[in-house]
């Protein structure tokens, strides 16, 4: 039985060891890797504070077993951006006012991402129902409704001329 | 580069703009540091073991068990409290660790450390607690009856008040009364309690890394329990994810300091959602009834009522909590007489506290119920019953306090009233089943949808009341064109860090204000609670600033030879009024730094007499809700389509984060009214789950069209008032009169006096 195994995340290999099977994506993410910035508020699958990506594919890591992201990408938060630098959709949430204790804001911006990359017209209704999996009890979330609206917005407007683009990654 | 707004003249990043949250880009990017997130080499886990049972005697606890599971470095009980062995806000009553008894089922009875969770989790498993189950007291009636033995030494009566008013035999031509029930609310705030204690190297002391609503509040009893001087015991805010009342009291916070100090290394806890359910105090479950006395026209004559709050197994803030409900209960309208009776009791139940409205959310459920069928007694309408009685400035309470706060009450009704209906179709009669009450995923069905409307109305004090000695303290450097403001405000989300540097920027003309470390090396800044830190830190970091301000003045008038009095900020510029002298607040500055620490006080409050009378609130806030829902009578399904809402906001110091707390105080006003309760059974709690307990989610959420009322409040410092709390609390009875309303159409006749209103309560 190996010591180790290795997880794939924001584009770097990680090495996890002695590590007890049992333990979460979110767990060894947080406590053995350091990648704090995924949060963990219920542990069960309803909140969305704990969204990364696995293949692209929005994860709860709560109730991900962290082997099972073995030979997989993940993505956190921290890997949508370098340090300083925001994404579009994590600057429209600090402009349009959605953030304010920001303890649901990680999950939401990895699952705006997951969202615009999926369905870059989402609107309204859309919106909603995509990020209904995700808590927040601060805002009401009119904000953050209007933060994902105005990415999405922009994003349109910028790739107007090579729309045949969509889609590539 | 700052560009000035030429509309309006105002400098980006001041008072009356809306800026942005200087922690906003560490939030998005997740390098924000939540106490959640506070890791240091060296630390281990600390975990809880707390009672299974709402009342029993503790016959023995056998903890070498948890000793023999490898890993373990402490297993700490009540004979290791080395200080005080009891807590609490107002009266410490609440043991660090159950020594005798247990009172409510989720009391700590031990705490354990060790180096994985999973290993403090086997560890907890093998203490062996032999419990005597004893009877538990449940029912409020009965502990005001004196019918069960105290189940604490300090007595099972945690307050009671009267208020009687004006004649208290006057009687109206019209009368409608009724009884009133809330269900349990939780905070659910989403960063779960952390603590990271450090013990002081080779010392005795603590420093405490901890998500707190009042760090220094925390500090004296956390020292106290410790035995330790509380310069000795020194609190670090950490990063807080949401708080809404339910970090007032203390949870993890002794614990976690024990542990380190005991093994001589840092200790984290943190609480698991299960845990966090049973781990901090909840909104106080009540039933009110109230009599209205009213003439023919509908004018408010007497109003009678009897408020009971559960305040489960220790005090915590209860006493406030009922004096916050009882002195509301006329809501904002004006009422000659009244006699009111007031009971907070002890129960085994889940103790209760602060939350979001404090104990005016009960007293709105019931007075805002109670306008609409005085209303209809009356033959008039919703806003005419209220528009008849509201409240103005300088009318007298009926604890005969004279209202002196700006009070726009009818001001709002017509504001929100002029707000546009929503244009979207009666739920799903467009053929798109999104928009059906419940969903897609429903079996609702478009013919049985009702549309209604409804209206909530109130009034909240502001600030801390009954002669509490209310203070912030700040402190203001200038140094170059550099501001650096220290204060223990706890910022928990509602947006301080923005309001500060923007009151920073407009009294001191600068543009970079960095704000220090938020800890208890500075004064107490008070607790981030009853939406009072915009008036009382604001106040204090305006103060602070001013006198910075006076000292550059006089700096720059003794060089140049003026009067202080003349010079101005004008931009970022010192300016002669009556001369020429212009000068950057950088160059004025030269080479010094001007230093001020203020501590700002509102003014005083008295205690209520024993007939309710006396000046014990400082101000008063107000709101109207108006809200649209769409309601399957038959399957009791609830859409909440529309909240239309006028604040009383003073002035707007930053709109959007007035919007922020508007959207969000609504959001937990309609989880209360249509989702949000702990279900208990027999003191047992059934839902501590996010599975179990619901949440407004976006797709419950309405949209939100809001009006804010500015008159600005010449007694507050900056005009503005707090707005954190009226959003959630009108606008629950807005929501339940708008469900009346809908069944009303379709022919159904349903008081909902409950809330939250459940699909049975609407469709059985
Ligand atoms: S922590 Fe994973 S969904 Fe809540
Ligand atoms: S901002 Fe606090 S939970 Fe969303």
């Amino acid at each position: 039985m190996p010591e180790f195994y290795e997880l794939q995340i924001n584009g770097s290999a990680h090495d996890v060891h002695d590590a007890w099977l049992g333990e979460s994506l979110l767990y060894v993410l947080r406590e053995r890797l350091g990648f704090t910035g995924t949060k963990s508020a219920c542990e069960e699958g309803e909140c969305g504070s704990c969204s990364v990506l696995v293949d692209d594919v929005l994860v709860c890591a709560c109730l991900a077993l962290a082997g099972s992201a073995t030979g997989k990408t993940v993505t956190t938060v921290e890997g949508l951006a370098a340090t300083g630098t925001p994404s579009d959709v994590q600057q429209a949430f600090v402009t349009a006012g959605a953030v304010q204790c920001g303890f649901c804001t990680p999950g939401l911006i990895v699952a705006a991402h997951a969202l615009l990359t999926e369905s870059p017209e989402a609107t309204g209704q859309e919106i909603r129902e995509a990020l209904s999996g995700n808590v927040c009890r601060c805002t009401g979330y009119g904000r953050i409704l209007e933060a994902v609206a105005a990415a999405a917005r922009a994003r349109l407007a910028a790739g107007a001329g090579s729309i045949d683009d969509r889609g590539e990654t | 580069m700052i560009v000035t707004d030429t509309r309006t003249g105002r400098r980006p990043g001041t008072l009356g703009d809306s800026a942005v949250r200087p922690d906003g880009v560490a939030k998005v990017q997740g390098t924000f540091s939540f106490s959640s997130d506070e890791q240091i080499d060296g630390c281990v886990f600390g975990a809880t073991l707390r009672s299974p049972h709402p009342s029993a005697r503790i016959v023995s606890i056998d903890v070498s068990g948890a000793w023999k599971v490898s890993g373990v470095e402490a297993v700490l009980t009540a004979e290791d409290v080395p200080g005080n062995a009891t807590y609490g806000l107002v009266v410490a009553d609440q043991p660090v660790f159950a020594a005798d008894v247990v009172r409510y089922v989720g009391e700590p009875v031990a705490v354990v450390a060790a180096d994985h969770p999973e290993t403090c989790q086997r560890a907890l498993a093998a203490i062996r607690v032999d419990y005597e189950v004893l009877e538990p007291l449940l029912d409020p009636e009965v502990a005001i009856r004196g019918e069960h033995p105290d189940i604490h030494p300090d007595g099972n009566i945690l307050r009671h008040q009267r208020i009687v008013h004006g004649d208290p035999d006057a009687t109206g031509d019209v009368m409608v009364e009724g009884t009133y029930e809330l269900g349990m609310q939780d905070q659910a705030f989403l960063g779960l309690e952390a603590a990271l204690a450090i013990p002081e190297p080779g010392g005795g002391g603590i420093e405490l890394h901890i998500a707190t609503q009042w760090l220094h509040e925390d500090r004296r009893q956390i020292a106290a329990c410790l035995g330790l001087p509380e310069p000795k015991v020194r609190l670090v805010l950490g990063g807080v994810g949401g708080a809404f009342g339910a970090r007032e009291d203390i949870s993890l916070q002794v614990h976690t300091c024990l542990l380190a100090l005991r093994i001589g290394r840092p200790v984290r806890i943190q609480y698991s959602r299960r845990e966090s359910f049973v781990g901090h105090v909840h909104r106080h479950p009540a039933r009110i009834w109230m009599r209205h006395h009213a003439t023919t026209t509908g004018q408010i004559v007497k109003i009678e009522a009897r408020f009971v709050f559960d305040g489960g197994a220790y005090a915590s803030t209860s006493s406030p909590v009922l004096l916050n409900g009882i002195t509301h209960t006329q809501g904002p309208y004006r009422c000659p007489n009244a006699v009111v009776d007031g009971w907070a009791v002890r129960t085994n139940n889940l103790p209760c506290g602060a939350m979001r409205g404090f104990g005016v959310v009960q007293a709105c459920f019931a007075h805002e119920s109670q306008m609409d069928r005085l209303a209809e007694a009356c033959g008039l309408g919703a806003v005419e019953i209220r528009l008849r009685n509201a409240m103005r400035t300088g009318d007298t309470l009926i604890t005969g306090q004279v209202v002196e706060s700006v009070a726009p009450v009818a001001r709002c009704i017509t504001e929100a009233d002029a707000l546009p209906l929503p244009e979207e179709p009666v739920g799903g009669r467009d053929g798109d089943p999104m928009r059906l009450p419940g969903g897609a995923g429903r079996t609702s069905d478009a013919e049985h949808v009702h549309r209604g409307i409804g209206w909530g109305v109130s009034i909240k004090n502001l600030m801390y009341s009954e002669g509490f000695d209310d203070f912030a303290t700040a402190r203001c450097r200038l140094s170059g064109g550099v501001v650096t403001l220290k204060f223990a405000t706890a910022e928990v989300g509602q947006g301080f860090v923005v309001i500060a540097g923007q009151i920073a920027r407009s009294v001191l003309g600068v543009d970079e204000v960095r704000l220090d470390t938020v800890d208890t090396d500075i004064g107490s800044s008070g607790s981030t609670s009853a939406s009072r830190q915009t008036w009382m830190s604001g106040g204090a970091v305006d103060a602070a600033c001013r006198k910075v301000r006076e000292r550059l003045f006089d700096h720059v008038a003794a060089q140049h030879g003026l009067d202080p009095l003349r010079l101005a900020i004008d931009g970022t510029d010192v300016i002669d009024t009556m001369g020429t002298l212009r000068l950057a607040v950088e160059d004025a500055v030269m080479g010094r730094e001007f230093d001020e620490t203020v501590e700002f006080r509102h003014r005083p409050t008295e205690d209520l007499d024993e007939n309710g009378q006396g000046n014990c609130h400082t101000a008063f806030a107000f709101a109207a809700h108006r809200a649209v829902v769409d309601v399957d009578a038959e399957l009791g399904l609830v859409k909440v389509i529309q909240i239309a809402t006028a604040q009383d906001v003073g002035r707007a110091l930053n709109p959007l984060s007035v919007l922020g707390q508007i959207e969000g105080g609504i959001a937990q006003g309609l989880g209360l009214a249509v989702m949000e309760e702990i279900v208990r059974n027999a003191g047992y709690v059934r839902n501590a789950s996010f599975t179990d307990y619901l949440l407004p989610t976006s797709l419950d959420m309405p949209e939100v069209v809001v009006s804010l009322v500015e008159e600005p409040d010449p007694q507050a410092p900056l005009g503005a008032k707090g707005v954190g709390e009226p959003p959630c609390i009108s606008s629950t009875p807005a929501i339940v009169a708008a469900i009346r309303d809908a069944l009303r159409h379709a022919g159904i006749e349903r008081r909902l006096d409950r809330v939250p209103v459940r699909p049975s309560d609407i469709a059985l």
